[in-house]
């Protein structure tokens, strides 16, 4: 679908395969497929993860704090940003499995307060970085290139690899698809059911840690009302059409990053064709509800067979 | 009798599903105010009879006659009609209204016109006679979340006659009951047999088809395997109507076994019924029965024992070693497993297949670095196939497609690739048929002789006096005795389910 998809844009508007237009949404794709895995693997539990897009305007704001007004090295203030997307994640999965609270209502609530913070943190002014003197290096790190290809999408393509490993292969990702599946007799096998829920919202924080630092050094200007706004829903986007079910217990890393991919292909193809940019969101709502109305034609016509 | 008199008569019924042939000329009569009880294997065709007569499934042929008369029964609601109630084993009422909301449900009589409010006092005083009809001293505007699953049983049994049944159908109505509501509803059975109404009545349980069929019918393969009049009704025999053969060895009959005491359970108090504490010992080698009714706190203690619920005080050894459980992995990691009683809720994981759901427990051991090894987890669920002879396509077959009786064998088979010292059974043969309940009591004996302490809960009477070498009976969350073999009596095991230590005639007294 990815491809055809492709294919498309490319003959309707040979812009697409321009190498600037095409490293351009590589980087997009980079950023948004991060983020995307994390928020897939609190699906693939059976949860759900609303909370990312605003953690992105809070940790932007405190990032450029950190570097711009505090004057911290930048590896520290990488350091910090990335530990407290874990505490994040420890709270959010303390709340969902030990008070047992609906993952929907801990995130929402998440979604609502870290944007506020966020905002009064920094007074609602737009943050930035400014020309990045001092941390020229991590700027290079986030908004550079290796052999041309964006450092987003390498980065992606290093963490999509570990967590298909994680998912795929592990111990540790059998449990997920099995407490997904049903927690009752996964935790009737012993497992400790508690334990790997809590830990997918650590993953899941703590890959928004990394999409929010990449994030905040591509628009390189922070406004906390908007920043990162319905990101959280790209994701889930991504992961639906890439096969995971709201559900939980099922879904692949290589769905969730083929669907943020085609997300972006097709933020691309309304900007490349000329489609008022205010069809955006109806254009994307269409595909997906088209893509997931295939899918759950195709199983069922897969289990009648 | 004659044929005016039947209430239905089916004749020659046949009905094929893709790749199976499930009726086979199929004939079955029920007279007015008559008990039949239909028994067969799973798969014998009973479900499909039973979903053609209460118009779920059509038929590929045959007729059905009610009263004499030639009728087709196309949908639910011409069923309803022809005065067919169907009593699914799953009840089929909503929790969250009242007795008479449940009873009226779809059909409420309104006032003020085209607001169509519901007239609440009516279905009130019109779902009262029903009650009092089948003896449920409820009043009708009582929530069915509050009362028992037996009461609610009786709820779906009141609307069938609301809607004039004549035939109920009831599916495995005892499938959930303790055995003090199973008598109740047998009450309730002779009540509406004298009235008039006749029962088509389903189940396993060969001692209550006994005590409440007047003639039992048996289907075998989709044939029709004979049928039983009253006198006739016994044990041996609906056994041979519905296998074709005799079972020798239905039950196994045990050795004696070795008094050690291995395992031991003292003080032990679960969060239902925190004053009250129950200790017992178990032996190698012993099958220790724990009968009870429904809510006796059997498998509350089960669940403190195994570690999915924190008990609220006591102990659990294993040959005079305390063990500390505060999760299931503690359980398993000392030998103690539990096949639940609830195996597609929490034996299983459905939706894996039969190799994921066998090396779960134990994952970690199929793994190098974090990384499960495909090979060796596929080598052992091979061998666990093989051992406890489970028919599989492949050992990647999803756990969801196998059978009752398999995925009971799959949730042993998940336990046998580990070292077990304990096993707890809990309604290990409830919803299975009779050829793999008797494999099942084998596999249990079988362990038990390698020096596996089985304590196994239920609620079949029958099984419980069968299968046991001892039989602990609880009541409200204490043990009321523990009788040795040469004690079982039917009468015993019930008087000390409700609580009386002592009666008349008591051998221990």
């Amino acid at each position: 679908m990815l491809v055809v998809l492709c294919i498309i844009v490319a003959v309707l508007n040979p812009l697409f395969l321009s190498v600037t237009n095409l490293q351009n949404t590589a980087r997009l794709v980079g950023m948004f497929g991060i983020f995307s895995i994390g928020v897939g693997v609190v699906i693939i539990t059976g949860g759900i993860d609303l909370s990312v897009g605003s953690l992105f305007a809070l940790f932007g704001v405190l990032l450029s704090f950190m570097l711009m007004s505090w004057g911290w090295p930048w590896p520290l203030a990488i350091a910090a940003i990335l530990l407290i997307a874990v505490a994040v994640g420890i709270f959010h999965g303390f709340l969902v499995t030990k008070i047992n609270l609906q993952s929907f209502i801990v995130t929402l609530c998440g979604l609502l307060f870290y944007r506020g913070l966020a905002r009064y943190i920094a007074e609602d002014q737009t943050m930035g970085f400014g020309y990045c003197t001092g941390f020229e290096t991590l700027q290079k790190l986030t908004t550079g290139q290796v052999l041309g290809v964006p450092m987003p999408f390498v980065l992606l393509i290093i963490i999509s690899f570990i967590m298909w490993v994680v998912l795929h292969r592990s111990v540790y990702g059998r449990y997920l698809f099995a407490v997904g599946r049903n927690e009752e007799a996964a935790r009737f096998s012993g497992i400790n059911t508690s334990l790997v829920i809590a830990s997918s919202y650590v993953v899941s924080a703590l890959m928004a840690g990394i999409g929010a630092i990449l994030l905040a050094f591509y628009t390189n200007s922070i406004s906390p009302s908007s920043h990162g706004n319905f990101y959280e829903l790209y994701a889930i986007a991504a992961a639906v059409l890439g096969g995971c079910s709201l559900r939980g217990g099922e879904g692949s890393v290589i769905g969730i990053v083929i669907g943020a991919a085609l997300l972006q292909v097709l933020q691309n193809l309304v900007n490349l064709l000329g489609i008022p940019s205010s069809l955006n969101f109806a254009v994307m709502g269409t595909v997906i509800l088209i893509g997931v109305i295939t899918d759950q034609i195709l199983s069922h016509r897969k289990a009648k067979s | 009798m004659t044929a005016e008199t039947q209430l239905l008569e089916m004749q020659g019924i046949a009905k094929s599903f893709p790749g199976v042939k499930a009726l086979d000329k199929v004939d079955l009569a029920v007279y007015p105010g008559e008990v039949v009880a239909l028994i067969g294997e799973n798969g014998a065709g009973k479900s499909t009879l039973m979903n053609i007569l209460g118009g779920v499934v059509s038929p590929d042929s045959g007729t059905i006659r009610i009263n004499g008369q030639i009728v087709v029964i196309k949908n639910v609601s011409d069923a309803i009609k022809l005065g067919i109630g169907f009593i699914h084993q799953e009840l089929n009422i909503l929790d969250n209204l009242s007795i008479a909301g449940n009873i009226f449900l779809g059909r409420e009589p309104t006032w003020l016109g085209f607001l169509k409010l519901i007239n609440r006092r009516r279905i009130r005083t019109e779902t009262e006679p029903y009650l009092q009809q089948l003896g449920l001293n409820l009043p009708a505007n009582a929530v069915l979340s509050e009362i028992s699953i037996a009461q609610r049983q009786m709820v779906e049994v009141a609307k069938a006659l609301s809607l004039n049944a004549r035939l109920l159908i009831m599916d495995e109505p005892t499938s959930s009951l303790s055995l003090s509501e199973t008598k109740r509803l047998f009450d309730v059975i002779r009540r509406l047999r004298s009235q008039g109404v006749s029962i088509i009545y389903i189940s396993h349980r060969l001692a209550e088809v006994k005590e409440c069929a007047d003639r039992v019918v048996g289907l075998r393969d989709g044939f029709n395997a004979g049928s039983l009049e009253h006198d006739k009704i016994t044990h041996d025999n609906m056994v041979r109507l519905m296998i074709g053969r005799k079972l020798e060895d239905f039950f196994v009959s045990p050795k004696a076994p070795s008094k050690d005491g291995y395992f031991c359970v003292s003080d032990l108090a679960t969060q239902r019924y925190p004053h009250h504490k129950i200790t017992f010992e178990a032996s190698r080698g012993e099958i220790l029965g724990f009968a009870g009714l429904v809510g006796a706190g059997r498998t509350e203690m089960a669940h403190a024992i195994f570690g999915v619920e924190t008990p609220t005080g006591g102990s659990v050894s294993i040959g005079q070693k305390k063990v500390k459980i505060r999760c299931a992995g503690d359980a398993i990691e000392n030998g103690i497993y539990l096949v639940p009683e609830d195996r597609r809720k929490s034996g299983l994981v459905t939706d894996m297949t039969f190799r994921e759901n066998i090396t779960l427990p134990d994952l970690n051991s199929y793994a190098s670095f974090g990384l499960i090894q495909h090979k060796r987890e596929t080598c052992v669920a091979e061998k666990q196939c093989e051992k406890l002879k489970i028919k599989l396509a492949s050992v990647e077959t999803l756990v969801k497609n196998l059978s009752g009786g398999t995925q009971q064998k799959v949730v042993l088979a998940k336990w046998l690739a580990l070292k077990p010292k304990v096993i707890i059974f809990d309604e290990p043969t409830r919803g299975i048929d009779i050829g793999s309940k008797a494999e099942i009591y084998h596999l249990m004996r079988g362990l038990a002789d390698n020096g596996v302490v089985i304590v196994m809960i239920s609620s079949d009477m029958e099984e419980i006096l069968g299968v046991s070498d001892r039989i602990a009976v609880m009541h409200e969350g204490q043990i009321t005795g523990i009788l040795s073999r040469d004690k079982f009596e039917e009468e015993a095991v019930m008087r000390l389910a409700v609580g009386q230590k002592s009666w008349p005639g008591n051998k221990n007294n």
